[in-house]
């Protein structure tokens, strides 16, 4: 994919990315939630986000949201990602490495199969 | 945390939690002073001076209930470590301001980090929050608002993958060209 030189080349893009979007039946969004307290800062969270974002961009995902959020409450498990499917229970990932992302992303957010090696039960 | 930037993360996440719908980063190198200052200001809850001094000093206060963790006691000591200085003013009601410099030169300085990622993820993943940035370099300067990216394509799509690399471009090439470390 080409670089985009501005938000002019940015916005045409997007109105066309737009269009192709509305041929598909609306599924609802993906989320994923990124841990940013300190304990998940200090953990490698930064790095984990930015494999996400990555992901997302070198593959080409479409109807996802990132969101990075406080303290998810399980500290030893940090960095914590949180996968919520349309419609579906949210997931919760502990130890995410930049590695382990790619794994979640490939299996669980693009063929929708949750990877139960890396949960964390609450 | 060794990285000058992780810490930025870390404040700035506080102030995302403090409910700020305005937030502002600014990283200012200056060779001729010798300084690296950080600023981080929101128009968040606050805090009243008894709660300020409980983030600040959190072994020598009595320590009721905080949802803060010690990452300002952190930078605070890595910055009087490297004859910096730190200073956090706050209002309830108004917002909060950290101020944090260092001795750009100081053998201990920490190092800033990923400044492109640091600003990406925070920009990607609070869409909610109003964001500017200012990364200074003497004379050099990167200045982004994100104002007129939200209104030009709503703002509801800036997980979507050319959004991302966009603004990934952007602030690699631009902060990148400063050379701050």
């Amino acid at each position: 994919m080409p670089t985009i030189k501005s938000l002019d080349d940015l916005k045409k893009m997007r109105e066309e990315a737009l269009r192709k979007q509305e041929l598909k039946t609306s599924t609802g969004k993906t989320e994923i939630v990124v841990g940013m307290g300190t304990v998940g800062i200090a953990a490698g969270a930064r790095e984990t986000l930015k494999a996400i974002l990555e992901f997302v961009d070198s593959n080409h995902l479409e109807n996802i949201i990132i969101r990075q959020t406080g303290n998810i409450g399980i500290d030893s498990f940090e960095p914590v990602v949180q996968v919520i499917l349309p419609g579906q229970e949210k997931v919760t990932y502990g130890h995410v490495s930049p590695e382990i992302v790619k794994t979640i992303m490939e299996e669980h957010v693009i063929k929708g199969k949750p990877v139960s090696d890396y949960q964390v039960k609450s | 945390m060794r990285e000058i930037t992780l810490h930025i993360l870390d404040i700035a996440a506080n102030s995302i939690s403090a409910g700020a719908r305005n937030i502002f980063i600014s990283i200012i190198g200056n060779h001729k002073d010798d300084t690296l200052e950080i600023t981080i200001s929101d128009d968040g809850k606050g805090m009243t001076p008894e709660m300020v001094a409980i983030v600040t000093d959190p072994f020598t206060t009595t320590r009721t209930e905080r949802n803060v963790g010690l990452g300002i006691p952190l930078l605070k000591a890595a910055a009087e470590a490297c004859n910096g200085w730190f200073n956090i003013s706050s209002e309830l009601g108004k917002g909060t301001k950290v101020q944090v410099g260092f001795q750009l030169s100081h053998i201990d300085r920490m190092p800033l980090g990923d400044v492109p990622s640091t600003l990406l993820g925070l920009l990607i993943g609070t869409p909610e929050v109003h964001w500017t940035f200012r990364v200074k370099n003497d004379e050099k300067e990167f200045y982004f608002d994100d104002t007129e990216l939200k209104r030009e394509l709503g703002g509801d799509c800036l997980s979507e993958p050319e959004v991302i690399r966009y603004v990934r471009e952007l602030f690699t090439e631009e902060i990148d060209a400063l050379a701050l470390n």
